[in-house]
């Protein structure tokens, strides 16, 4: 990877047909399918979208044609600015590709059969839940990696957070007490990574791969033998309360998604804070970044590289597991088998799309906790539009990502690279 | 392995360093003597094995003592599957709540507690063997012709019936490994081959000779194809190619849950999620014909791959230069071998190798084309493929005590209670174990073998 980066610097790009540019012209395209084909296929039946959790109460009408021809005209405006001007890259593709969405919106929501009625409240609301597993575990992994460890074992921390989570939570009667155990054993499964990574220089990806295997296969086999014949004693957690915040929580739209939530909602927006700030600001996260990106030049300086790795990785450990145990302490009472069930890959995926920064990676959960939401309005509202290719969406993003036709992303230059002092 | 010198017995050997260091080695990984203490070995008929760098006091039979002590590929392999399947002991103890109760008396009576335990556990493993190997009841039993011959040869061939896709999709990982790519992708590879071989073995109803070489070529290639895909976008734009796989594996598990219910592929008489049943002419022939034996020709193609991908590594042009592209890509490609070709073929004869897993499964043992039909026999094949040590006969033997695993797994959740789930967890401790030979040096304390150096990173990417 390391090669091909160096080759994109390098090879300045001199012509007109900038990255920025083609990715203009695609972007047209798109808005010009959707002014044409979404156009004329939207009835003149008129779009909802109500502010608020349900169908009822104040929203905006959009004749369904009208709304398909308008939204797919500013994804054209906006994919001909950016195929004029080549800038504003992130905000111009940004705009292009929700426009898009919109106007394949009101396309289905004038033609469906069943509700022409989008509820925005409960939408974001789904998709800021659904994001929160994908936060918390694209923030364990951006910690681990920035200090040069691959994390590829995020979805066995997160199994394993689930697992402690109801098993403690249940034991103890709190759930405070099951979200200390989850972050211990998302920091227990993460310290294997550590010591196999550090200690005996395993292939990180390597060890990461089998963790997850281990993770998936331990915890099923303690549900079976322990949680499953007794589920009262052993798999039966309090549930995390939902802590309103008065007055902010009745705001449109966002209200419900950002102020009507639980500790793992207020939580994942804290901890992003947290880390942006101390990677970023104080002297542990300088000399973490510096241990990923040059750890003999960290070392020469006299930072502990090996100890500080230890440490992030046991950190990252705990961020996942605490977010593990939201599909056991929220999502569902109580752990089931595999129940995590591939989020840990696209935490990786979101970690990778927002380019190893909390920020990016909060954003990047976000996008995929919405397709996620809008998957369930679709079935919803009975489109014909299969399922199974708008869940696909997250992971052909994270490809089109990762190969470079989006906007290639960099990893920690000493990301997987283990550091043996001499 | 014999032939390993043990550094402690160096001696006169390790006294003149820099003989060692000038002296042009076949084999790198072992330690050779200088060439007048050689001259000296070869001079000798007594000596019954090649390149005996030790003094000559030391019998063979002392020499294989030492090095069936220290840390060696094959040594070190059974060491972590005997620690697996202890932690899986203390595994089944733990899971089991009266000897949970049991153990909080240990104080008091330790030897009952020791006793219980060790039966408790002694049976589920015993039960583990009967269900993958022979059961010796049986065995018993067929002998005073109470049961049939073909009860006796139920467990081997269930344990046949596991290994052949594990082989495959451990060849699937193994091969790209060689070429310095990491393959998770086996699942998705896998999944597509199923696609391509069970729309075969649904859609047509021809004689068995037609049709199944036909599946498994539609499987192949399907496979071979989303494997290239991967190679073509790494050699093309440097994309990871575990990051890609990963995403791929997906993709490909949605698509095949949005396919089977596409009309013409769904069994309309069903209200689930389940494609029409695969053709009888469709199967892959048994290798015995006997209601009770699953085992197919799946094996036997298995079998046959690993070998074709041994010639294919070792022996052809392609095998070398994708040998040389794992070693230094930068150097193959000054030698003139196209790099991003390599990868590209690598990926897409491992994913026609996954494939061909995933068609073993779709035509063998599932009765139609299901979301869930291969189970996780793709990331199975990453561990095979490790603890094989990424060599395709390493593959076949890994593969075999998985599938065995696998087969006695089911024996001992019936029989013993225990969860088969424990197979997963001790499949998983092997790796791990295998993974870092020096973990396993440490706790059993073994010598270091001059072997090891090269070995100890196997799983080095």
């Amino acid at each position: 990877m390391t090669t091909s980066v160096l080759d994109a610097e390098l090879a300045v790009p001199t012509g007109y047909w900038t990255r920025a540019r083609k990715t203009g012209a695609v972007m047209t395209g798109l808005g010009l399918l959707a002014t044409i084909v979404f156009g004329l296929l939207a009835t003149g039946e008129a779009a909802r979208f109500a502010y608020g959790e349900t169908v009822d109460g104040k929203g905006i009408d959009i004749p369904g044609n009208v709304g398909a021809i308008l939204f797919g005209l500013i994804a054209v405006a906006a994919g001909v600015a950016l195929l004029v001007t080549g800038r504003h890259f992130g905000l111009l593709v940004g705009t292009a590709l929700l426009a898009f969405i919109v106007s394949a919106l009101c396309w289905q929501m004038s033609v469906s059969p069943v509700s022409h009625i989008m509820p925005l409240g409960s939408v974001a609301a789904i998709t800021f839940t659904a994001a929160i597993p994908f936060i918390f575990g694209s923030l364990g992994g951006v910690l681990c990696e920035r200090t040069g460890v691959v994390n590829v074992a995020i979805e066995g921390q997160l199994l394993t957070g689930a697992f402690f989570g109801s098993l403690f939570g249940t034991v103890t009667g709190s759930f405070w007490l099951g979200l200390v155990a989850a972050m211990v054993g998302g920091a227990l499964l993460s310290a294997i990574l550590a010591v196999f990574a550090i200690r005996y220089l395993v292939d990180q990806v390597v060890v990461g791969i089998v963790l997850n295997v281990f993770a998936g296969g331990l915890t099923a086999f303690f549900y079976e033998q322990v949680m499953r014949p007794d589920t009262d004693a052993y798999n039966f957690p309090e549930r995390v309360p939902t802590w309103p915040v008065p007055g902010l929580s009745e705001i449109p739209v966002l209200g419900p998604a950002l102020f009507n939530g639980t500790i793992f909602s207020y939580g994942s927006l804290i901890a992003v804070a947290v880390v942006t700030l101390t990677l970023f600001r104080t002297r542990w996260g300088l000399r973490t970044r510096a241990v990923g990106e040059h750890p003999a030049a960290a070392d020469t300086v006299g930072i502990r590289v090996l100890g500080l790795r230890y440490l992030n990785v046991l950190i990252a450990g705990a961020v996942a597991g605490f977010g593990g145990a939201y599909f056991s302490l929220q999502s569902t009472t109580g752990f089931s088998k595999y129940m995590v069930s591939g989020a840990g890959f696209i935490a990786l995926a979101a970690m990778i799309f927002g380019r190893w920064n909390p920020v990016g990676a909060l954003l990047a959960s976000l996008f995929f906790g919405f397709f996620g939401a809008l998957t369930s309005f679709l079935i919803g509202i009975s489109s014909p539009i299969p399922s199974q290719f708008l869940n696909m969406l997250p992971y052909v993003a994270t490809i089109f990502a990762v190969t470079g036709l989006v906007g290639r992303v960099r990893a920690p230059a000493a990301d997987g690279k283990p550091y043996v002092k001499g | 392995m014999t032939s390993h010198e043990p550094i402690e017995s160096a001696g006169p050997v390790g006294a003149e360093p820099q003989a060692t260091a000038s002296s042009p080695d076949k084999s790198p990984s072992v330690e050779k003597p200088p060439f007048d203490q050689y001259a000296v070995r070869a001079g000798e008929p007594a000596v019954g094995h090649r390149r005996a760098p030790e003094p000559a006091r030391r019998s063979f039979g002392q020499v294989l003592r030492e090095e069936l002590w220290a840390d060696n590929n094959v040594t070190v392999t059974i060491l972590a599957i005997v620690l697996a399947l202890f932690c899986g002991g203390i595994l089944m103890i733990i899971g089991n709540a009266e000897l949970r109760e049991q153990w909080s008396y240990f104080f008091y009576q330790p030897g009952k507690t020791l006793a219980e335990s060790w039966d408790f556990v002694s049976t589920a493993y015993g039960d583990m063997f009967k269900g993958s190997v022979v059961n010796p009841d049986t065995a018993n039993r067929w002998y005073w012709d109470m049961a049939p011959w073909q009860q006796v040869f139920y467990p081997i061939t269930e344990t046949l019936t596991y290994a052949a896709p594990l082989i495959f999709t451990g060849l699937a990982v193994a091969v790209p490994f060689r070429a310095g790519l990491f393959n998770i992708g086996g699942q998705g590879q896998a999944i597509m081959g199923a696609i391509g071989g069970g729309t075969v073995g649904l859609a047509l109803s021809t004689t068995p000779w037609l049709q199944v070489p036909l599946g498994l070529i539609a499987g192949a290639l399907l496979g071979g194809l989303y494997g290239y895909l991967v190679g073509i976008l790494k050699a093309r734009t440097g994309a990871h190619e575990v990051i890609l796989t990963i995403m791929l594996n997906y993709i490909a598990a949605l698509f095949l849950g949005w396919y089977i219910l596409q009309e013409g592929i769904k069994d309309p008489n069903r209200p689930d999620a389940i494609s029409k049943p695969i053709a009888a002419s469709g199967y892959l022939p048994k290798l015995i014909p006997d209601p009770l034996l699953r085992a197919n020709l799946g094996i036997i193609l298995a079998v046959l791959a690993a070998a074709g991908v041994a010639w294919l590594l070792k022996r052809s042009r392609f095998g070398f230069e994708l040998r040389a592209v794992g070693h230094n890509p930068s150097a193959a490609a000054t030698a003139g071998i196209g790099v991003g070709t390599t990868l590209a073929l690598t990926m897409a004869l491992a994913g026609a190798l996954a494939g061909l897993g995933g068609t073993s499964v779709a035509l063998g043992t599932a009765p139609a084309l299901t979301g869930d039909m291969l189970g996780q026999i793709g990331f199975n094949g990453i561990l095979v493929a490790l603890l094989g040590r990424v060599r395709p006969w390493g593959v076949v033997g890994a593969g075999l005590l998985f599938g065995a695993l696998q087969a006695g797994g089911n024996t001992m959740q019936n029989f013993s209670g225990v969860s088969q789930e424990l197979v997963v967890v001790i499949q998983a401790l092997i790796v791990l174990f295998v993974a870092a030979p020096a973990l396993v040096k440490t706790i059993y304390r073994l010598r270091r073998s001059p072997a090891a150096a090269a070995q100890a990173m196997v799983a080095k990417g």
